[in-house]
């Protein structure tokens, strides 16, 4: 492996101080941490959101929140995880790590990465008043329709829609530039003879991401302009009394939602590409049929989107190729879980927190893949629509999918990004006490669901109670857990033991490994002559 | 690599052109929607014109066969009217002519110009099932206070096939002073 060590007095020029460094930041490393920094502080915010909906429905009746308060919350919560969350937290990964993975001194286009990051404050500014302008004077109705924003009920509500189209037109705008900006680095500014297919797998699993968002969240950005357009202007893309049609809102709204399910996914995906090997101590298991198979599920994912319609009366021939499409696309995703499986096989394996969360992560997102198989079969799904049982699947998604895998990134990383060694026994402790409540509030989720516990309802029946309370211990511990999440980090970044280049012992196994030839914590800027590739 | 800020900058444009495709695309939707559900027969919004009597009966009546055909009725946002189905369930024979109507009400202060859209459950009914005379043909206009019985004249076509039982006919009644998209929506039907 060649070793052009990057000396740290390369970056005596212009490395800026102050608040300036971050404000006018151009730098890849930089912006990574504040879309960290942003990621961790919107998952607290989602996270009390969700603490108090699980406090309501603790026991049935109405106890803290009355019905509409309770759906604003729930809205929001959504609209937090997905695109405060877990969309920054995997494009500051991106940043971090894409430029030093493929050798280039930075992002292609560093004045477009501070625009897509500093957007994202402002979004979220927005999205806080898209909650609590209803509470004031003249603020109409709040945000009660879930975070899908189906008309005719998204029309009627208060000033608060306003507020949240313009949250989505801001965190559309900001993925799309730093989709823009990640796809025009990996194809551009690859170090000479880093090929495609050398290329890690996280890169890979970005650059489908980039191409897939550039797709989708210009249709959803449409969908919404409709949506306002019908509230102010007069005009009527979604109401039948115009010649509109509500169905077609939610033909928008899937075209990007389902893709965005993958874009969720496949960075943590790439995540586990990274982490598997590097604990297994092997290559990765048939690393370019993975590759295929990331390329078919994103071109899958873009033509099953109506699975989510099945009860608004389509057509049997149109809900049969929906369903089948939706069957097909466990094909790639089981081959990637399989992979990875195939790479443990035999390996070398030691189980540090990375580690344990991609093992996790293997066996729970098979799970979420068992019940969205369920779900895309149209019988079925016709009795789980719109029950606790689709919350329970999209959360053992969600959670294991993609929340999981980048706290794997972080626990993988952070040596590499503050040039620390967190602590084991902490990570491990936080590992155990995250899963095992996630499980707990989730799973009996399923049973909720299938006796017929309908979602987004503030009060239900008597028969439900035990489950309710289950899970919503569960969601307490879980959320709990994230304080010791907050404190390791916190510990990591202030001090400790002192991490080397590469503090994981088989970290380079099967992939080019730039990234590890750079100090902990590397330079402020990473390559400043193109690094060889073995 | 000298010239690599310029080959950015031109990916970088390609890309956000792919942008700008999409998004036209989302609006592109909204007529080739509707096109779409036209030419598949998906979510025609039983639309079935007026057919002459004669059209549809000259293959005699099937008194073999009997069809359950349920009438429903909705009032859309903002119309203050009453509308009540005076025959809410009716058993019928294909190929026989049947009278139906609607009882409906302004309860409002003002004259009211309202249009009824049909509707038919299973879709696949719908060109099954012919209106010689219709009051969703036009506009109704009621003054305050005022009622009517509205006539619905049908023959159900022999040609149903033998798997449908039911047929539910379901009206929406709208209020046509909301702009004048709904007139265009109505005069193409």
């Amino acid at each position: 492996m060649s070793t052009e060590a990057i000396h740290a007095d390369h970056d005596h020029h212009h490395a800026p101080s102050g608040i300036g460094r971050w404000l006018f930041s151009t730098n890849h490393k930089d912006i990574g941490t504040m879309y960290l920094i942003f990621s961790l502080v919107m998952l607290f915010l989602g996270g009390a959101s969700a603490m108090m909906l699980r406090a309501e429905l603790f026991t049935p009746g109405l106890q803290i929140l009355d019905p509409d308060t309770y759906n604003n919350l729930l809205t929001n919560h959504a609209l937090i995880m997905v695109f405060g969350v877990v969309m920054p937290a995997a494009a500051g990964m991106a940043n971090w790590m894409i430029p030093m993975m493929i050798g280039a001194p930075d992002m292609a286009l560093p004045r477009l990465n501070n625009l897509s990051f500093w957007i994202l404050p402002f979004a979220a500014i927005m999205l806080i008043i898209s909650m609590i302008a209803p509470y004031f004077p003249g603020g109409g109705t709040p945000i009660n329709t879930g975070w899908t924003l189906y008309p005719p009920l998204s029309v009627q509500v208060g000033m608060g829609m306003d507020f949240a189209i313009f949250t989505v037109h801001l965190l559309g705008i900001s993925s799309i530039l730093a989709a823009i900006n990640i796809i025009t680095t990996i194809v551009n500014m690859r170090a000479p003879g880093m090929t495609y297919f050398k290329l890690p797998l996280f890169v890979w699993s970005w650059l489908l991401t980039a191409l897939l968002l550039i797709m989708i969240m210009p249709v959803l950005a449409g969908g919404v302009t409709m949506l306002l357009f019908d509230r102010h202007f007069g005009t009527a893309f979604f109401d039948a009394a115009g010649g509109g049609d509500p169905v077609l809102f939610q033909h928008l709204f899937w075209f990007f939602g389902h893709p965005e399910v993958y874009v969720l996914l496949l960075p943590s995906i790439g995540i586990l590409g990274m982490v598997v090997p590097t604990f297994s101590r092997k290559p990765l298991f048939a690393y370019k049929p993975l590759v295929y198979s990331m390329m078919m599920l994103t071109a899958l994912g873009m033509v099953v989107w109506a699975h989510h319609q099945y009860t608004v009366g389509m057509s049997e021939a149109v809900t049969t190729y929906f369903m089948i499409g939706t069957i097909l696309i466990s094909i790639p995703v089981g081959y990637m879980l399989f992979s990875f499986i195939f790479t443990m096989w035999r390996g070398a394996m030691t189980f540090e927190t990375p580690m344990l969360f991609a093992v996790a992560i293997v066996l729970m997102f098979s799970f979420a893949g068992v019940t969205g198989v369920m779900l895309a079969v149209v019988p079925a799904d016709l009795q789980y629509h719109d029950t606790y049982f689709v919350v329970a699947h999209f959360h053992y998604a969600l959670i294991p999918g993609s929340l999981f895998g980048i706290y794997a990134g972080v626990f993988y990383w952070l040596p590499k990004w503050t040039g620390h060694m967190y602590n084991e026994t902490h990570g491990k402790i936080f590992f155990w006490w995250t899963t095992i409540s996630f499980n707990l509030t989730f799973f009996v989720q399923h049973f909720s669901g299938l006796a017929g516990m309908p979602r987004r309802i503030v009060d239900y029946s008597p028969i439900f109670a035990e489950f309710n309370m289950i899970s919503s211990i569960g969601a307490f511990s879980f959320g709990a857990s994230h304080l010791l999440f907050l404190y390791i980090i916190i510990k990591t970044v202030k001090g400790g033991e002192k991490a080397s280049d590469k503090p994981w012992e088989g970290a380079q196994v099967g992939t080019p490994g730039l990234e590890w030839t750079l100090p902990s914590p590397p330079p402020f800027h990473s390559f400043t002559t193109p690094p060889a590739i073995k | 690599m000298s010239n690599q800020p310029k080959s950015n900058r031109k990916l970088g444009l390609g890309l956000a052109s792919i942008v700008v495709g999409m998004f036209g695309f989302g609006f592109a939707m909204v007529p080739l929607y509707g096109l779409f559900c036209d030419i598949t027969g998906i979510n025609r919004a039983g639309g079935t014109g007026r057919v002459a009597v004669s059209d549809v009966t000259m293959l005699g009546v099937d008194h073999d066969r009997k069809v359950r055909v349920d009438f429903d009725s909705t009032l859309n946002a903002g119309l203050n009217w009453e509308v009540t189905p005076q025959t809410t369930t009716l058993e019928v024979h294909p190929g026989k002519v049947y009278d139906v109507s609607y009882r409906v009400r302004n309860n409002s202060d003002h004259a009211v110009v309202a249009q009824a859209i049909p509707s038919i459950t299973p879709w696949q009914a719908t060109e099954h099932f012919n209106k010689t005379e219709c009051f969703c043909f036009e506009q109704q206009t009621l003054q305050p206070g005022e009622s009517a019985d509205l006539g619905l004249r049908f023959v159900l076509s022999r040609t149903l096939p033998e798997k449908y039982n039911t047929v539910t006919l379901s009206y929406t009644f709208m209020d046509t002073n909301r702009d004048k998209m709904i007139r265009n929506a109505v005069s193409a039907r």
